[in-house]
């Protein structure tokens, strides 16, 4: 390992490893990233792996379209040798409210704005999309046939490979232990195997954003929240797009291999690092997913895991610098950070080197100071 | 003759050895690693055939003994279990 590098980025996942791209791409030279685990062992290689624009803000239109548009074509642009499977099989939001009816109602007029082509479905339009969702109290849905979702594991092998070509070093297995600062600015990376002088840390280690924080003194203030998953055997092509309910705080899909994913939040759960899985949530899915889904009833689970979200207090990312010169974060993404990341990484490596941001507000919307000036961002379209 | 390269070795995601050899080539040293990238240990026998093989490939390639590798994590519920089924099991509230 080196001991001395310009940028030490903290996070093997899809965010972490993107950013080292994003800077090498722009000619920096000696980046390390440090990751305590393999790559996208933590949430990048837990989560649901879906791709979404249709959103409730401008800020986050601008960060799921640009990054939608950036996936497209990422594989060239990262000559990949495998698939990262990036398929638009959309996503299906159904409501169940009056509440949900004029939300979904402005989101559209929004997204509409923003050239997305989001339909607006009656019920008795809905099996067009998905033919097996039941039809029972649902008010309306709308959806949107260029969302979609990827292989998170090959994404990140993806730009890792790219980022090893341009001369950036990943260290598997390698954990910071402690953060070095003279007149608050980054001197050193204190890592289990050595340390490494450098200008730069960018904190992108979610689910332990919060502990790198503290590290360098800056308090940040993300929690990392359980959520668990299941999958099941493959099965028959059933329905294509994502299924995506705020009423039940659930998400399905169907991924091309003919396995079921799915998730469900549960508004208890403990603020707290924690992987293990639960025979509730098993339940809980179970009960929701096949009322909803009813020929649902058939499909076998194969598996369960768990990740950690990495929550900010407005459930918005936390993108930008900190009192600590030298330290960036990218953290707080709360349960969006994998959809998201072409966007992220462009932001923080256009921070760093100076140049103008693809997203200007981002630097007065999205950073940490807004919680000190009680400027909480609030996106009405989150599960 | 059978082809080395069309040799199956996971049977549930249909992975065949000249892939986890290209992911070996790529850089993978862990189990972990080539079973998220192949899906080989996610399918409904968690394993149970193809793990001991793959972590042969990986023990050669770094010229170790298969014990000084990690193995993956069998999850649960380990046998399937049909949606329906779990959907009318309450689950003990204590």
């Amino acid at each position: 390992m080196k001991n001395r590098a310009s940028v030490v980025i903290v996070g093997g996942g899809i965010t972490g490893i993107s950013i080292a791209y994003e800077l090498a791409k722009r000619g920096m030279k000696d980046i390390v990233v440090l990751e305590q685990n393999t790559l996208s062992s933590g949430a990048t290689g837990r989560c649901g792996a879906g791709v979404r624009q249709q959103w409730g803000t401008e800020m986050n239109l601008k960060l799921s379209i640009g990054s939608v548009k950036r996936f497209e074509t990422l594989q060239e642009e990262l000559e990949y040798p495998h698939d990262i499977e990036f398929s638009q099989t959309g996503y299906f939001m159904p409501a169940y409210t009056d509440k949900q009816v004029d939300q979904f109602k402005k989101n559209v007029a929004l997204q509409t704005q923003f050239g997305l082509k989001v339909e607006w479905l009656e019920p008795s339009e809905c099996r067009k999309v998905v033919p097996i969702i039941s039809l029972d109290g649902l008010m309306s849905a709308t959806y949107y046939d260029k969302d979609g979702h990827l292989n998170p594991f090959h994404t990140t092998q993806a730009y890792a490979m790219a980022c090893k070509r341009k001369g950036v070093d990943i260290e598997l297995f390698t954990q910071l232990v402690g953060i070095k600062t003279e007149h608050d600015a980054i001197k050193a990376a204190i890592t289990n195997k050595g340390v490494i002088e450098c200008e730069y840390i960018v904190n992108a280690a979610g689910g332990w954003s919060q502990i790198i924080g503290n590290m360098a003194g800056v308090s940040i203030p993300t929690y990392s929240e359980r959520h668990q998953i299941l999958i099941t055997e493959p099965i028959e092509p059933l329905f294509r797009p994502m299924v995506m309910s705020f009423y039940h705080n659930f998400y399905t899909q169907q991924e091309p291999n003919g396995a079921i994913i799915m998730g469900i939040g549960d508004p208890n759960e403990p603020k707290e690092i924690n992987y293990g899985n639960t025979y509730r949530f098993l339940h809980k899915m179970a009960s929701v997913v096949t009322a909803v889904l009813p020929p649902l009833k058939q499909a076998r689970v194969v598996r369960q895991w768990a990740g950690m979200y990495n929550m900010s207090p407005d459930k918005t990312p936390i993108i930008g610098k900190s009192p600590i010169k030298g330290f960036f974060i990218a953290c707080g993404f709360s349960g969006h950070g994998f959809m998201i990341a072409p966007m992220t990484s462009t932001l923080v490596a256009q921070m760093m080197t100076n140049e103008p941001l693809s997203i200007p507000e981002v630097e007065t919307k999205l950073d940490l100071g807004r919680f000190e000036r009680g400027e909480l961002f609030v996106e009405p379209s989150v599960v | 003759m059978t082809n080395k390269d069309d040799i199956t070795v996971c049977r549930c995601a249909d992975v065949k050895l000249s892939e986890i050899h290209s992911f070996i080539e790529d850089g993978c040293t862990t189990l972990d690693e080539i079973k998220r990238l192949s899906r080989a240990c996610m399918g409904q026998c968690q394993g149970k055939t193809c793990r001991n093989l793959i972590m042969q490939e990986l023990a050669k390639a770094q010229k170790i003994t298969m014990e000084k590798l990690q193995a993956s994590t069998f999850r649960p519920p380990v046998v399937t279990i049909p949606l329906g089924s779990l959907a009318e099991e309450e689950p003990d509230e204590k």
